[in-house]
């Protein structure tokens, strides 16, 4: 522990420092000399490629990815064209952009995505150089080619080319260039000589750097910061140039001596930082210039890579991977030398008591007396995140923890959280899986995204779990990733595939198995896509592949066993289409749901398909109906009388003998009224029985009407009420008269009062009162409005019901007979009581 | 706005808000002026969810009708259909886009309550599928009626699902329900009676099954849900409905919480106004618990209305007899600033006692003195006809319900063919007896056939078969009437129901207590355990589902609260109905709250009429 600060260097205000992450177990057999290297940012990936031009053009060069600990994820000899730059896309893509404008996109076990183009007169000019940068819009290209245009695009996953414009007296391609990312553009600054442009989508401007002092030379080198904030300008005489990316403030100006180009050059910063500096790097050196004038110099035995980070640089030698970064300011408060901070003395104190010694007590008392004892635990917990060995993490964790036990209300949270974190980075930062992410650098999605890229899928659960993660995000989606690179997988049988996965996937909520079953389409294996298909809780989503997948048939049941119709409706259309008439209605027949469907949509859109339906399913009775409603859709009667005899054929082989006889009726009526029509234009055709027998008495066609009475048996009562409606409706009162005496009367004979009353006929009407049933006759009398009649009556029948019901129709005026009537019916009403 | 949907148990303007926002959101997806070209039959629901002025907010500048030709002339950027996902609705679409000759502008299409891949393929084969910027669909499944309902305004419902056997309801419910348990938590326990029922949990479970993992950590506001399919009791939406509400139903027609009046009542209640025409449009009242009186007596029976009417008018007046005691500024500022409030109420009651009056008209004795002046006044006949019809009517209903001569020809029902009473009235009688008699004899049906066919028409033909396919009418098969054991079971009739102030549901009809309602009743104490039996005689099967919920959401019930039941009637319900459930939720030992959800909100006649076809005529 001591030795802690040997790797600082001290550099302006602030210490630098030097951090191996890993010895490399990669075996490169030339080191990274001559080679196309690309590392992602935050520990990503490593890909490796000779320069085409260094080999013959017989012999391929070789791919190789690897972790950033040198382990190989992939490796295949590379068949398509040279390629000019490799890079990572955010989502851990590798692309590699070839001299021809291809850009090919690989994944990390280096299995072939897809590829773009960046237009198609690079396929002529050839790409001279090419960047990969990120934006928050996510990974994009740039390219410069040999007739000196720049193309851009900004975002590989939505792909939309600019040509930027041309640059006035450019000849081949610009001594330095770099991508810029401001106020939501994408612009190329570049350095043609000693002049400077500014490139967008529509103009090319020329600038000039603030802070006067021209600098005398051509720039030879130009690094953008991570955050595109800064820039960093390297010129032939060896000056460099720090300000602002914006192009408005100057921070400072250093002259390094150095005339050579550099090789790379790169921004060291970190959040909240003391002292930004350049990285500068040649074959043989590594110069940390800072933006106060200070440099330290690290010569260097071997070709190196820089590899720019949110909170530092990574340094990359065939042997090495070192982090370079500035000290953040608890771990100098704490580790520097003779420091009295509150942190260091709670180290000191918790390394005296692990000792027994009541030294312990003394560094405490002093902490506590400066009232700093929060603020020493703070330091540990803090300083413990952004150290990258264990021990010393655990030395500081475990010094504030000691230290928390003197405090009684400090929130234990952010101690928790460190701790927490830390055992995901460590695990993470194991050489085995090689991702040496920095606490500044840790979003936990990213980094079990970042696993799951790299199918390290027990270790991405482990993490999920351990990070209470819900499971519908975290374990869920590391399975169904799992299961859709499985599925891709060949050799192994359908079965012991399926078992595996759904085994494995059982009750895991949120699993979209149509989606591993597409995965599993998409490389070929249809019956295992149908076999995972069936584990699919939402019917509805195995609905699509099945129809892609030309399963119709199950496409139909699952569609049913959604519930929704809709879909059913799709799958049977189809279907439909799909099949033969035949097949198609077998198909329904089967699944009565669909065919109910169907027959609605028959009904509305194709009705003669709705006969085929009832006919191929020996539906008579339906059949009967169909022709029943077709035959009001004919306009000439013979056409009607036709479709109707096939009702009453389907009615009869449906055993319903009401039916067939009703529509017989009808048939023998339309031929009545159309006769009779023809022969005194009565208008009759399509009048109801009852109605057309009113109109002939209403024309006195009585004869005809009685005709029709007989022969459709029509009952005595309608018919009886029919007829005395109409007499009376003709006010032929003696007729009605002689009707009434006819015969008993089927239908009693207040009917009588009341067509008499409907004609205001009192008189009429009162000849019928007699006539009437005992039990009537209280309403016969009312109907008249007599009253005293109906009081008689009702005392008669000694019914209490019926006096209530003349009482409520005595009206309350004071006339003496009204009253002398109340009283009576009063009386009445007491003895009915009592009875 | 819509505080009457916060007065309940539950609030259901949560649901409101929710469907508000996601029109709003839809509107701004169509940036610039906008005309909305509406499917006629949306409108009603839509206005229980957003009046014109918040369409007006966003840009919403003309409004039409969806009808076939050309769009009328608007100076609109967007044009959006709001329409049910329908085939002929697509082609009128189709035609509307393809005469409109302006480029400049932007076709949007919302599906009401689900987008359909079936219409976009018709879109497509019309060709003009790719006109359209949006298609998108607006889930609106359940709406909020009133503080204690819900309806679907499913129009076909019952027809469908019984009928037609389509289940296109059914999902839409199911969806629905899913809907309102994202809201308002998990329903812990689900019990159903019938098919519909047994499916649409079927669909629940699933569903739920498919959104696994993602649950809501809502603490549960329902604790339990009944489905029940309207086919297990079709009873009593047959016999008419005796309470305030029910009869206003009965008589004018209730639709999305609006009625139409006759206008001639409500002229001469305008004073001041001299003696102007009478007005001929009829005049429309928006009934719900919003008003304080109509949330008062709409579940009386009507003939305790009288009384409330006249004790509330009594308790107005007094109100405003007040202010000749407020002596001091301060009592008279205090008066003055109730009066808004007394005048509403006041206007009110105005209104309420016109629509009673109406009703008595229609459906009590009127004394003879009455009759008389109406006669004078009126120049009509002297015709009691309307207000007895109503009595006969009832009393033959309450002879069916209780058993008396059910397997007989009825001669009132004869009595009303013959006299060509309105077909839908003959209809309802005579499902009723089938009903209660567990079917007619062949002899019977058939005679009751063949009179419906030589009176109303032949057409009639494929209405009849409806209504056997249905269930609502059915031959007597050799199986014994069962009716009377589950009147007996249930206490379906109550002899001496008491309409003044009600202990028992039976005063919704006076008398009969609707079986679906028992159903619940039992439900809730003690179980349907003790009535096996009896859902055994009802058509489909009973059924019990437990949903898990998520740990620490259990409820921790204090002592004496009260637990929430959803009853959801597939098929529709009637406000008798509904009710008879407030009914429940009021009683003290009960323990149990209601809230009703529906597909449609249903009586007799348009349960009915939903079930009639009419043959397009051609005359010869």
């Amino acid at each position: 522990m001591a030795f802690i600060t040997a790797n600082w260097n001290p550099l302006g205000e602030a210490f630098y420092r030097k951090v191996e992450l890993y010895e490399m177990s990669w075996v490169l057999r030339d080191g990274l000399r001559d080679s196309l290297v690309a590392a992602a940012p935050y520990g990503g990936p490593i890909a490796v490629m000779k320069e085409s031009q260094c080999l013959s053009p017989s012999v391929r060069p070789q791919l190789d990815i690897y972790t950033a600990s040198g382990v190989t994820m992939a490796t295949f000899p590379w068949k398509s064209g040279p390629v000019v730059q490799l890079g990572w896309s955010v989502s851990e893509e590798l692309l590699c952009v070839q001299q021809d404008g291809t850009v090919l996109i690989y994944d990390l076990t280096g299995a072939f995505l897809r590829h773009f183009s960046m237009g198609q007169e690079v396929v002529q000019s050839h790409v001279s150089e090419a960047k990969i940068f990120h934006s928050p819009y996510g990974t994009g290209v740039a390219i410069v080619t040999g007739s000196s245009r720049f193309t851009l695009a900004t975002n590989i996953d939505d792909l939309k080319l600019r040509r930027l414009p041309e640059v006035p007296g450019l000849q081949g391609a610009p001594s330095c260039w770099a991508v810029l990312n401001q106020d939501r553009q994408t612009k190329v600054l570049l350095a043609n000589g000693p002049e400077l442009y500014l490139l967008d989508n529509t103009c090319c401007t020329s600038v000039v750097l603030p802070g006067g002092s021209p600098l005398d030379g051509v720039f030879v080198h130009i690094a953008v910061s991570f955050s595109y904030k800064y820039l960093a300008l390297f010129t032939d005489t060896g000056h460099l140039w720090t300000g602002l990316a914006n192009l408005q403030d100057k921070l400072s100006e250093v002259d390094t001596k150095i005339r050579s180009p550099p090789k790379q050059m790169v921004w060291c910063r970190r959040p909240q930082t003391q002292q930004p500096s350049v990285v500068v790097l040649w074959e043989r050196l590594l110069l940390v210039v800072a933006v106060g004038g200070d440099t330290v110099q690290y010569p260097l035995d071997e070709a190196c890579v820089c590899v720019g980070e949110l909170d530092g640089v990574r340094l990359l030698s065939p042997s090495r991977h070192e982090l370079l970064q500035e000290v953040p300011l608890v771990c100098e408060d704490i580790f520097k030398i003779a420091s009295m901070g509150p942190g260091a003395l709670l180290l000191e104190a918790h390394k005296e008591y692990q000792k027994s010694s009541q030294k312990a007590d003394e560094y405490l008392r002093e902490i506590k007396e400066q009232g700093m004892l929060g603020d020493a635990v703070r330091q540990c917990v803090e300083a413990a995140g952004h150290e990258q060995h264990t021990h010393t993490q655990k030395a500081l964790l475990r010094a504030a923890s000691f230290g928390k036990c003197f405090l009684t209300n400090l929130s234990p949270e952010a101690f928790v959280s460190v701790c927490r974190d830390l055992r995901v980075l460590n695990a993470v930062r194991d050489p085995s899986i090689g991702i040496p992410l920095t606490h500044t650098q840790y979003p936990v999605c990213v980094c079990v995204c970042r696993l799951v890229y790299r199918r390290l899928y027990p270790l991405a659960i482990e993490v999920c779990r351990y990070l209470k993660t819900p499971e519908y995000q975290g374990v869920s989606r590391i399975l169904r990733h799992w299961a859709c690179s499985k599925v891709q997988q060949k050799g192994e049988s359908d079965e012991v595939m399926v078992r595996c996965i759904s085994g494995r996937l059982a009750d895991s909520p949120g699993i979209s198995y149509s989606h591993i079953a597409s995965k599993a389409y998409d490389s070929g294996r249809t019956e295992l896509a149908i076999k995972l298909l069936d584990y699919e809780a939402r019917s509805g989503e195995q609905v699509p592949l099945l129809l892609k997948m030309r399963r119709s048939q199950l496409a139909l049941s699952k569609a049913i066993e959604s519930g929704d119709t809709d879909l059913v409706y799709t799958v049977v259309s189809y279907v439909k289409n799909e099949m033969n008439r035949g097949d198609f209605f077998m198909t329904l027949r089967n699944q009565p749901v669909a065919l109910s469907l169907y027959r609605q949509f028959c009904k509305l859109q194709e009705q003669e398909t709705l006969k085929d339906l009832y006919n191929q399913d020996d539906d008579h009775q339906e059949l009967a109906n169909y022709y029943v409603s077709a035959s009001y859709r004919e306009k000439r009667l013979e056409a009607r009388l036709s479709v109707l005899q096939s009702a009453v054929d389907e009615y009869n082989k449906a055993k319903n003998e009401f039916s067939s006889k009703a529509t017989e009726e009808e048939m023998r009526l339309l031929r009545f009224q159309r006769k009779l029509d023809d022969e005194k234009g009565a208008g009759l055709l399509g009048l109801s029985l009852q109605a057309t027998m009113e109109a002939l008495l209403a024309s006195g066609l009585q004869k005809q009407a009685d005709h029709l009475y007989r022969d459709f048996r029509v009952s005595d009562k309608r018919y009886w009420w029919l007829k005395l409606k109409s007499l009376a409706e003709k006010e032929e009162w003696e007729e009605l008269e002689k009707f009434s005496k006819s015969k008993k009367s089927p239908v009693g004979y207040l009917p009588f009062v009341e067509v008499c009353m409907k004609k205001s006929n009192k008189y009429e009407a009162k000849k019928y009162v007699t006539k009437v049933t005992p039990e009537q006759r209280v309403r016969a009398h009312l109907t008249i409005e007599d009253v005293e009649g109906a009081a008689d009556a009702a005392i008669e029948r000694r019914s209490e019901a019926e006096i209530g019901t003349v009482i409520s129709h005595c009206s309350s005026s004071s006339s003496s007979s009204q009253r002398l009537l109340l009283d009576k019916l009063q009386r009445a009403l007491t003895t009915a009581n009592r009875k | 706005m819509a505080a009457h949907l916060t007065n309940g148990r539950v609030n259901l303007n949560i649901l409101r808000e929710a469907a508000r926002k996601e029109l709003r959101e839809f509107l701004d997806k169509c940036a610039g002026s906008k005309a909305i070209v509406w499917d006629e039959y949306l409108t009603g629901p839509f206005g229980l969810i957003a009046q014109y002025s918040l369409l007006k907010e966003h840009e919403v500048e003309k409004m039409f009708t969806l009808k076939g030709g050309r769009l009328p002339p608007a100076d609109v950027k967007n044009i959006i259909f709001f329409v049910r996902p329908r085939l002929e609705l697509m082609d009128i679409i189709a035609e509307n886009v393809f005469s409109d000759k302006s480029n400049s502008r932007d076709y949007h299409i919302l599906f009401v309550p689900r987008r359909s891949m079936l219409c976009e393929q018709r879109l497509k084969e019309q060709g003009v599928l790719g006109s359209f910027t949006n298609i998108d669909e607006y889930i609106l499944d359940l709406i909020p009626y009133d503080g204690d309902l819900l309806s679907m305004e499913s129009e076909g419902a019952f027809r469908e699902c019984y009928l037609e056997n389509d289940q296109t309801t059914l999902y839409h419910t199911a969806k629905g329900l899913m809907t309102l348990q994202a809201l308002y938590g998990t329903i812990p326990q689900i019990y159903g009676k019938g098919d519909c029922a047994r499916h649409v949990a079927n669909m629940m479970l699933r569903m739920k099954r498919e959104f696994a993992g993602s649950q809501n950590q809502i603490l549960p506001v329902f604790d339990t849900l009944l489905l029940l399919d309207r086919n297990v009791d079709l009873l009593t939406p047959l016999a008419t409905q005796l309470t305030y509400e029910g009869l206003i139903d009965e008589i004018y027609g209730i639709t999305n919480g609006y009625v139409k009046l006759p206008p001639e009542k409500f002229a001469q209640k305008k004073q001041g106004e001299g003696s102007k025409d009478l007005p001929t449009e009829p005049k429309k009242l928006q009934l719900n618990s919003a008003e304080e009186l109509y949330a008062e007596i709409r579940d009386k029976n009507f003939n305790a209305v009288g009384a409330a009417l006249s004790k509330k008018a009594k308790i107005i007046s007094a109100a405003f007899e007040e202010r000749h005691n407020a002596k001091t500024v301060g009592e008279i500022k205090q008066f003055v600033s109730q009066l808004p409030h007394m005048q509403a109420a006041r206007s009110s009651l105005a209104n309420h006692t016109s629509i009673a009056e109406l009703i008595k008209d229609l459906t009590s004795k009127r004394s003879v003195q009455e009759h008389r002046n109406a006669f004078e006044a009126d120049g009509f006949v002297f015709c009691p006809v309307a207000s007895e019809a109503f009595f006969d009517n009832l009393t033959v209903e309450q002879e069916f319900m209780t058993g008396v001569d059910t397997d007989k020809v009825n001669t009132y029902i004869e009595d009303c063919i013959s006299q060509k009473d309105p077909l839908i009235k003959v209809l309802r009688l005579m499902c009723m007896q089938s009903v209660c008699n567990n079917g007619l004899k062949q002899k019977v049906l058939d005679f009751y056939k063949r009179e419906i066919l030589q009176t109303y028409g032949y057409e009639h033909m494929l209405t009849l078969n409806n209504l056997e396919k249905t269930g609502l009418l059915k031959l007597q098969t050799n199986s014994r009437n069962n009716y009377p054991t589950i009147r007996k079971t249930l206490k379906l009739w109550m002899e001496d129901a008491n309409e003044q102030t009600p202990n028992d549901i039976s005063y919704v009809y006076s008398g009969y207590a609707p079986l679906s309602v028992r159903l619940t009743q039992v439900l809730a104490r003690p179980g349907w355990r003790s009535i096996e039996e009896v859902l055994k005689m009802l058509p489909g099967p009973h059924f019990e589902e437990r949903q898990q919920l998520p740990a620490g959401l259990h409820k921790k019930r204090q002592q004496g609260e009260n637990r929430t039941t959803l009853v959801f009637f597939l098929g529709g319900v009637t406000y008798a109905e509904i009710t008879a459930l407030r009914f429940l939720s009021q009683m003290e030992d009960s323990g149990m709250e209601y809230i009703i959800a529906t597909t449609k909100l249903i009586n007799g006649s348009s349960w009915i009429k939903s079930l009639m076809d009419h043959p397009e005529t051609q005359i010869p």
